[in-house]
């Protein structure tokens, strides 16, 4: 009877630990946390950026971290970060406590990030962030750097930098629509969805316009969820705007470029607009979407380096759509991450933390990436500038750098005006 | 200016008039409220996009099935989770937020959290006193007149109605004068999600569907029936309009606070409210109806 009854719960045992998943050879695997909001296509690229640089490092039996090879095996975290802040900050904890992660790379939202940020940084845990774009995030690293040095930005560059790309971007549509339509002084309109890492980038923007010789019509800021824009549309074309600067990131982006499509308002489009990042883009607002522009990381056909084109051809071999920038955790892991953990031999942050800020590393992203002394990714020709693409008859077409400070990338077309804006304005 | 604003909030009026008279209809009936409403306008705009988008099929056809398809929907859900429990007001109200919840999290399963869009039903757009106007939009506009003239004459031209409305002035009374008041609270329930559908079929193309698509809208028509009057058809039309030149004008006159046009809205409900509890067209509150 004992014997049956020890032998019960040595079998009662055995089945916990194979439902509970323990696994045999835990101490050999590195644990990624992957973070950001799944069900969006934010998430979905954080996650699949990270399962093909996992995939990649696990094909050649793993990472060489001193004597022996170790495995990567990555951890989802659903942060639900457009819904809930608090669902953000629940899945980070649970990166630290439950699954023990060894790293953490994604993020999206700014205001997400920088509670998550605190929590990583409470755990001593190496977190690269691939999506938001706030200075701040980075500045805290220079602020307090003994608890904020575990952050770095992998991906975009900040925001001080998209705003100046945007403005050369400005400068660059404000030269063709001189040229081609005979627009002597053009007027911008700025709509901006209301999201705090947009904040300083409108003061930035209604500061420079006057300087580069434009004429500021207006700024207006719908919510970031709105389903509908025409009152500001038409708000807008009141002012007779030559120019519309958009920001966005969230899904007034697409209300917005399907609206202003189907007025055929008589504008030509800088900025960003996230959504539009996206292959689905064209089919989300029924092709009403011509014309509009944003700034994106990887376009079909661009290439910064040799590993550019295929990384793109093999995402989309094998996820079926273009990556975003939030992909780019595919460098967080292989390269920023990866190259360190060989180099240091180890897998302890406060080693690796000297090994990535002196690091100089080639990716699939831009030509070269390396930190500044913030953590935060250096911006400037031979290292990130991203791209600008605008869709062009159901095509995303990057359209800059096209020879900005030397730096010209292949595959690049060149800046549409909506055939309506030209029939408006042409002399 | 003026014109901009006049014709803008006409357009955004219609689209929580229509929402609005369908919810409005079936609390004032059942004393049901059906926070699920706008999750049934957020199924037939899937069902739309998935008629249109995945199987290729005719807008228009697709708007006509998805509208049956979902009041039938709206049926069962009313037989299976409201009826149980249509006594208790306030159970009612936390099951059809479980239910709108459930409906939300099963989009969100099946087509994720993408935004998508549907096509439009009539493509371009028209000159109004200057004023850029989609056709779409027009259309929104003329089916909100046109559901809130079918709805009167419904309720006051057929027997059907005079069920409804005299089932609205009281249940008990209703009962006794030997009207089957559980059936005529389904009929009601079925015209309700029906135009909710309708009012999604039509709305679709002017917005963006995804899983979190209801939530807005419901804010803004709960704001809309309680600015107009709990359970007064009447005052969900006015109040969708008043709402909706709130909006405008916010848009207009303070650009950089676009943002705040919701809030704005809103806290004019209040301020209605707080001079007149029962809302514009509505009766005073009773102890028991």
């Amino acid at each position: 009877m004992k014997k049956s009854l020890f032998g019960l719960s040595i079998m009662l045992t055995a089945c916990l630990l194979m439902a509970i998943g323990m696994p045999v050879n835990a101490a050999d695997v590195i644990k990624i946390g992957v973070i950001g909001p799944m069900n969006f296509m934010q998430g979905k690229g954080h996650w699949d950026g990270a399962t093909l640089a996992a995939e990649a490092i696990n094909a050649k039996g793993g990472l060489r971290v001193g004597n022996k090879k170790m495995k990567i095996e990555l951890v989802k975290a659903d942060s639900n970060e457009f819904i809930s802040m608090t669902d953000a900050t629940n899945a980070m904890e649970r990166l630290m406590t439950q699954d023990k992660v060894d790293f953490v790379v994604g993020g999206f939202r700014t205001e997400a990030v920088l509670a998550m940020q605190d929590i990583a940084m409470d755990y001593k845990k190496l977190f690269l962030g691939c999506g938001a774009a706030h200075p701040e995030i980075c500045a805290r690293v220079g602020k307090d750097y003994n608890r904020y040095k575990y952050w770095f930005r992998i991906t975009p560059i900040n925001s001080i930098y998209l705003v100046k790309v945007c403005l050369i971007n400005l400068a660059t549509v404000n030269g063709i629509l001189k040229k081609e339509l005979g627009i002597p002084k053009a007027k911008v309109a700025i709509v901006a969805e209301k999201a705090m890492w947009i904040d300083p980038m409108i003061k930035a923007i209604e500061a420079n316009v006057p300087k580069m010789g434009m004429e500021l019509v207006g700024s207006w800021r719908p919510s970031d969820k709105a389903t509908d824009v025409t009152a500001e549309l038409t708000a807008v074309q009141r002012s007779e705007a030559h120019i519309i600067f958009t920001i966005f990131s969230a899904s007034v982006g697409i209300t917005f470029a399907r609206q202003a499509g189907e007025l055929k308002i008589p504008a030509a489009f800088v900025g960003i607009n996230v959504e539009s990042q996206k292959d689905g883009f064209w089919a989300a607002t029924q092709g009403k979407g011509n014309y509009a522009v944003s700034l994106n990381t990887f376009v079909r056909g661009v290439a910064y380096n040799q590993y550019t084109e295929p990384f793109v051809e093999k995402y989309i071999s094998r996820f079926g759509e273009l990556p975003t920038y939030t992909a780019v955790t595919y460098d967080a892991i292989k390269s920023t991450l990866g190259e360190a953990i060989e180099e240091a031999g180890t897998l302890d942050a406060e080693k690796l933390i000297p090994v990535i800020e002196k690091a100089e590393r080639i990716g699939v992203a831009a030509p070269k990436a390396k930190f500044d002394k913030n953590h935060d990714l250096v911006f400037g020709p031979g290292y990130a500038t991203g791209l600008t693409f605008q869709w062009q008859d159901g095509k995303m077409k990057a359209w800059w750098p096209n020879g900005w400070e030397g730096v010209t990338y292949k595959g690049m077309a060149p800046y549409k005006i909506p055939p309506w804006m030209v029939e408006k304005f042409k002399k | 200016m003026i014109l901009d604003i006049i014709i803008s909030s006409l357009i955004n009026g219609s689209v929580y008039a229509l929402l609005a008279i369908g919810f409005s209809l079936i609390f004032g009936v059942a004393r049901i409220v059906n926070i699920a409403h706008t999750a049934f306008y957020m199924l037939a705009a899937y069902g739309i996009f998935y008629g249109t988008s995945k199987l290729g099929l005719n807008p228009v056809f697709c708007m006509l099935v998805g509208v049956i398809l979902v009041t039938l929907i709206g049926l069962i859900s009313y037989r299976l989770f409201i009826d149980p429990i249509r006594e208790h007001e306030g159970a009612v109200l936390i099951a059809t937020i479980a239910l709108a919840m459930a409906m939300q999290e099963i989009m969100l399963l099946l087509f994720s959290g993408d935004f998508l869009g549907v096509p439009s039903l009539i493509e371009g757009y028209r000159m109004i006193f200057g004023v850029k106007v989609a056709y779409q939009q027009l259309l929104t506009f003329g089916v909100a007149l046109l559901v809130m003239g079918v709805v009167l004459a419904l309720l006051l031209k057929t027997r059907l109605g005079l069920a409804i409305r005299s089932t609205a002035q009281d249940r008990e009374v209703a009962n006794l004068m030997g009207m089957n008041e559980s059936r005529v609270a389904m009929i009601t329930m079925g015209v309700s999600v029906g135009l909710a559908a309708f009012s999604g079929a039509v709305i679709a193309p002017l917005t963006i569907v995804n899983p979190f698509m209801w939530m807005h809208p419901l804010i803004m028509m709960m704001a809309v029936v309680v600015l107009g009057g709990l359970g007064s058809i009447k005052g969900s039309f006015f109040g969708a309009y008043i709402l909706g030149f709130a909006e405008a004008l916010v848009v207009f006159l303070i650009p950089m606070g676009a943002y705040l046009k919701g809030s704005v809205a809103l806290s004019i409900m209040i301020l209605v409210l707080l001079i007149r509890p029962e809302g514009l067209f509505g009766i005073a509150f009773e102890e028991e109806r």
